[in-house]
């Protein structure tokens, strides 16, 4: 009787959460991967089942690879670009300097900033001519760039924005781990005479691999989700230069109305990051020390 | 107990009729979607606009409701048809009248208007506007915050060059001479002010329209199932627009910013540039010289698109709420309305006469440019629409996109682009 109680109470404590859950993340999810085996339904035209059609075109769609490569490459230049300036920072603030908290608010500001409001600023750097980045080259006597009316430049200078958002944000999980590190250990290096570099190596390193861990995986859902930035700065272009798979799948979910292919872009991309995050947690969790 | 009851019936009953009777004295509730492309003038303007109404109306409730972007704006009311609760009237591009028709979202104006003065109101409008609100020999749009493009040039710039600054170039070539006169380069062989400006991010097929107008092709069929994109007439007017840049050396390489071109005009970046007549306001506040505004250059014929947005009419609506929604709409676009939208925000007015109205001679005479956009239209055509507009478009731009960076000829970029287009747009024929 007192065990079923105990049941009973257990299911009552964690079923707000699970509704919410359900409401809000499996219910869609499910109803996203059934809608990408239909057609999409546009006024009197009904929806209709059409199994593996939508992913059949996927494979011939030129613009889906397109945008997938962007994202891997987009994701391959920001996660460690990002993880190691975070690391660097985190490492330069923890030690005592002068004016500490001036430089971790500092870096930590990005984060605060909203994506889009910096994009809008951004913008008006990479501006030909008159922007921040074209006057400082003017200094130098280099000609003025079009960074984001190229497409072969444009993908780099959003990535530049997205390392720029993300470090401080990584930065302050590594300042925390680095503080609980216990100093006995630092202390005992010393007296054995570790240099700083074997002590970050051998000791800080390891210690920080749960962070890094945690920050990684992160860093790769942000690579896929944060896309603020692309509506303000590009939207795309030039020609998909820097259009990225979340971005593709808003345009054609809400701007071309062709819910169904959006529904199986979206199902693509959630096997996708599945994936990523199951592999990370297998493959990282045996390098991982926990203390 | 029983007594009880049937007070308590007597009693609902009494207030359900009380209640009926003060619904029939409000008795058209309406939901007004409008986006706002230019600025915080213009909400408030439609803000005290539909308040003006509502006072004249005390039988129509209208709640206006600011929607964003042009781009949020059909997102919300698309999501609101499929949820089966659509506003009754919206302000929504014009150039997705084929979207909403093809949700089955809208209903005609002619079903709507019975009398003889309705016709006439509706007769009234521009015929370039309306070009972008018909099909299939009905009206689905009623022309409201709409625009077209124009060329602003730096007179200062022009008297440097040793140009006439009181005359902008009436034709490409023209355009290309002054340019070359009118781009500066410092010691080291860098560009310190460009010859002419035409912005290509985002919606390159807008200004584009003008050169292919200009060259006298049409690039969609007026039943929006049919593009025409691998003309050798597109073809050459793109050619001229990447030549501008790459043979001429007029204008910068690459995509240029839709959003900075204003800003670029008056630092001197550029001694012209081809936008929007909604930014009339915004050059006339802003510019620190003596700037000249003018029709866009012609070709074989002078041309330009139009743009903005329409008014539309929502289908699953009460028969007095789509009356309703017409008599309002017919109230907003009346010439002494129509003026004062105009002066605030400088979209031009849709009819010949709201210009007649006092307030708005009064306007001209202070700022004859706004009479440019208006003279234009004589010329202009209906900005590109078809069904799946977006998706359609969108492949354009890819296409002008690819031409404008070097990665494509213009005429492989624009094959191609009509062979998806084709592709799209089979399923409507």
């Amino acid at each position: 009787m007192l065990q079923r109680r105990a049941w009973i109470y257990g299911w009552l404590l964690v079923s707000p959460a699970l509704v919410m859950l359900f409401a809000f993340t499996h219910y869609p999810t499910i109803a996203t991967i059934w809608n990408s085996f239909f057609s999409t339904a546009r006024g009197r035209r009904q929806a209709v089942f059409v199994g593996l059609d939508n992913y059949e075109r996927l494979l011939t769609d030129d613009i889906f690879w397109q945008v997938l490569w962007n994202n891997f490459i987009y994701a391959l230049g920001t996660i460690p670009a990002s993880i190691i300036l975070a690391l660097g920072m985190a490492l330069w603030v923890n030690g005592k300097i002068r004016g500490r908290a001036f430089v971790r608010m500092a870096y930590f500001t990005p984060t605060v900033l909203p994506l889009i409001a910096v994009a809008n600023i951004w913008i008006f750097f990479y501006t030909p001519g008159f922007g921040l980045v074209d006057s400082v080259q003017s200094l130098f006597g280099l000609p003025s760039q079009n960074w984001l009316g190229n497409p072969d430049t444009v993908l780099y200078a959003v990535m530049v924005v997205a390392i720029w958002k993300e470090a401080g944000f990584f930065m302050i999980f590594y300042l925390a781990a680095l503080q609980a590190i216990p100093p006995s250990l630092t202390e005992a290096g010393k007296i054995e005479g570790a240099s700083r570099w074997y002590m970050f190596r051998r000791v800080i390193f390891p210690l920080l691999m749960p962070t890094t861990l945690f920050v990684s995986i992160n860093a790769v859902i942000n690579s896929f989700r944060l896309i603020d930035h692309i509506f303000v700065m590009t939207n795309g272009g030039p020609n998909n230069a820097s259009s990225l798979l979340l971005f593709y799948i808003y345009e054609t979910a809400f701007k071309f109305w062709d819910t169904a292919y959006g529904a199986t872009l979206t199902t693509v991309m959630l096997v996708l990051l599945c994936a990523i995050a199951i592999g990370q947690f297998y493959f990282m969790d045996r390098k991982v020390h926990y203390q | 107990m029983l007594k009880l009851a049937k007070k308590l019936g007597v009693g609902a009953a009494a207030t359900a009729v009380a209640m009926m009777a003060s619904s029939t004295a409000f008795a058209v509730d309406l939901q007004f979607y409008f986006p706002v492309a230019v600025g915080g003038k213009a909400a408030k303007t439609i803000e005290s606009l539909t308040k003006e109404y509502a006072a004249q109306h005390p039988d129509v409730k209208i709640d206006a409701v600011y929607t964003g972007s042009y781009q949020d704006t059909i997102t919300k009311a698309m999501t609101a048809v499929r949820g089966g609760k659509p506003p009754q009237l919206s302000v929504i591009l014009s150039v997705d009248m084929f979207t909403l028709i093809d949700e089955d979202a809208i209903v005609d104006f002619d079903s709507l208007l019975k009398t003889e003065d309705d016709k006439k109101w509706l007769k009234a409008f521009y015929p370039a506007f309306m070009e972008n609100s018909q099909t299939g020999g009905k009206t689905y749009g009623i022309p409201f915050q709409r625009s077209t493009p124009v060329l602003y040039w730096n007179k200062e710039a022009f008297k440097k060059a040793g140009l006439d600054p009181e005359k902008a170039p009436a034709n490409w070539d023209e355009m290309v001479s002054m340019g070359k006169k009118l781009t500066l380069k410092d010691a080291s062989g860098n560009v310190k002010q460009w010859g002419v400006r035409i912005p290509s991010s985002g919606f390159p097929y807008w200004l584009f329209q003008g050169l292919s107008t200009q060259n006298d092709v049409i690039l969609a069929n007026s039943d929006g199932n049919k593009t025409n994109f691998d003309d050798p007439k597109v073809a050459e007017a793109l050619q001229y627009l990447v030549d501008l840049s790459a043979k001429h050396k007029v204008m910068a390489p690459g995509i240029l910013e839709w959003g900075t071109t204003p800003k670029a005009f008056f630092e001197g970046q550029t001694a012209m540039m081809w936008t929007t007549t909604g930014n009339l306001t915004n050059v006339r506040a802003n510019a620190p010289f003596d700037f000249g505004v003018a029709m866009l250059p012609a070709n074989v014929r002078r041309g330009a698109p139009t743009g903005g947005g329409n008014f539309y009419i929502f289908k699953d609506s009460t028969e007095a709420q789509k009356a309703a929604s017409v008599d309002f709409v017919k109230w907003i676009t009346a010439p002494e309305q129509a003026a004062k939208w105009t002066i605030a925000t400088g979209y031009v007015a849709p009819r010949a006469d709201a210009w007649d109205t006092p307030a708005m001679q009064a306007y001209v005479k202070d700022f004859p440019p706004v009479l440019i956009a208006r003279d234009q239209l004589k010329y202009a055509v209906a900005e590109l629409a078809t069904y799946e507009n977006q998706r359609v478009t969108k492949i354009f731009n890819e296409a002008l996109e690819a031409a404008i960076t070097g990665k494509s000829d213009p005429m492989t970029a624009l094959k191609e682009a009509q062979e998806r287009a084709d592709k799209v747009l089979k399923a409507y024929r």
